[in-house]
């Protein structure tokens, strides 16, 4: 692996993976895209820890619970050039109308307990998992973001088309190429 | 027919007396966003986004109410109201619960398509998120207020065109609410005609028929134009 390949890592925050999903179906693409650069970190990629340096980082998914939040610092801390990737990690969009139920306690009240009918009990007391922010926001409200690219999902040729003018030293023109949903 | 001459974007425009400047921008292939403006509807300046600058006036007009004067001078594309434009649909895209991708109205909706075209790629604001009702009364139809941009285009069709007038505006500010007869559920009242016409004027998926899912809802707004059109013919005979 050589030093001076650009360094690629996605992540997958308070959203459906469907942005992953999208990324995916770059298909064939995805071969062109591993010539070029070295994807370091993503779902897709079995790696546990954070690489300390990243070129591009694409953050899918809204900021929903502290472990979106503490991952989201954390690459934004060592990406030169973040991008949010779809319309949660633009706008907040499905996983922000959580907050419309109201704080993280109602909302946890209103999905394992009220709506349950078997066992209803609230999973808070089990560590493993990230307790809730009291309100879910798009990343740009959290970390500085270099380019968003909106969609639900973004199509994976403007996905491929903001990539490669990326690797290529460009930021990307999106008029004309894009929409919200 | 008198005629008014004036400037818009460093061309002179030959217009109608009494014309808009909107009007008249469009008779010469110049378009000007908008979103609360319909032809046929009379015109109010709700959304703002039609604003230019007329040399001589400190504050933007917008173009729909604003008549041509001879000899006005009028910028309709600058970085200033760029920035004003792309502001205003922000702020609409965060002052209620606009989720493009579960929306009945999405890639037919006009809200989206003037976010695109003014490159609204994200909100800087924070989005208010306010938990509103949607009216499922009615036999055909639903309201969902948390798309509704008050345009007021539904209060001017069904006023001006259909003449029920079962739709206005409650409240003042961020509070206001397009409301049915007295504020009452719109399946029961006893004005609306069931005509539909607010739906298909509608802008966003705030009104819609109650058989669309998610991006089914494609509205046909042209034929308020062409029934005005039709009436003044008759009423000329």
């Amino acid at each position: 692996m050589s030093s001076t390949r650009p360094r690629l890592a996605t992540a997958w925050l308070g959203g459906c993976s469907g942005c992953h999903m999208s990324f995916l179906d770059l298909d064939e693409r995805l071969f062109d895209l591993a010539a070029a650069a070295d994807v370091l970190f993503s779902p897709v990629v079995d790696a546990k820890t954070i690489p300390p340096e990243i070129d591009i980082t694409l953050i899918e998914g809204a900021v929903a619970n502290e472990d979106n939040l503490e991952l989201l610092k954390h690459l934004r801390e060592r990406s030169r050039f973040l991008i949010a990737f779809g319309d949660c990690a633009v706008t907040g969009n499905v996983t922000a109308l959580r907050n419309l139920a109201g704080g993280p306690m109602l909302v946890l009240a209103r999905s394992y307990r009220d709506e349950s009918n078997l066992q209803p009990q609230i999973p808070t007391e089990l560590p493993v998992i990230p307790p809730l922010v009291d309100r879910v926001v798009p990343i740009h409200q959290v970390v500085q973001v270099d380019f968003h690219m909106p969609g639900c999902p973004p199509h994976p040729d403007l996905i491929w088309y903001c990539v490669t003018e990326l690797l290529a030293g460009r930021v990307p023109n999106l008029t004309g190429k894009w929409k919200f949903g | 027919m008198s005629v008014r001459t004036f400037t818009l974007n460093d061309q002179l425009i030959t217009a109608a007396a009494g014309q808009s400047i909107l009007a008249a921008a469009r008779e010469h292939g110049i378009a000007i966003p908008t979103l609360c403006e319909l032809e046929g509807l009379s015109t109010v300046g709700a959304c703002r986004l039609c604003l230019v600058e007329v040399a001589g006036s400190q504050r933007l007009l917008p173009a729909c109410t604003t008549e041509v004067q001879e000899g006005m001078t009028v910028v309709s594309e600058s970085p200033r109201l760029k920035h004003y434009r792309q502001t205003i649909l922000e702020l609409f895209l965060a002052e209620r619960n606009h989720v493009c991708a579960v929306c009945v109205s999405n890639n037919h909706c006009e809200l989206q398509n003037r976010a695109v075209e003014q490159g609204v790629t994200h909100v800087r604001f924070d989005y208010l998120m306010p938990t509103l009702p949607v009216d499922m009364s009615h036999d055909r139809f639903g309201v969902d207020h948390n798309r509704c941009i008050l345009c007021t285009r539904c209060v001017r069709v069904c006023d001006e065109v259909e003449g029920a007038h079962t739709w206005d505006i409650m409240g003042r500010g961020f509070q206001a609410r397009v409301i049915t007869d007295m504020a009452e559920p719109w399946g029961d009242s006893t004005s609306c005609t069931s005509c539909g016409k607010c739906v298909q004027v509608c802008p966003t998926g705030a009104l819609f028929d109650k058989r669309a899912t998610a991006g089914g809802m494609v509205k046909q707004p042209s034929f308020v134009k062409v029934l005005q059109h039709a009436r003044a013919r008759k009423e000329s005979q």
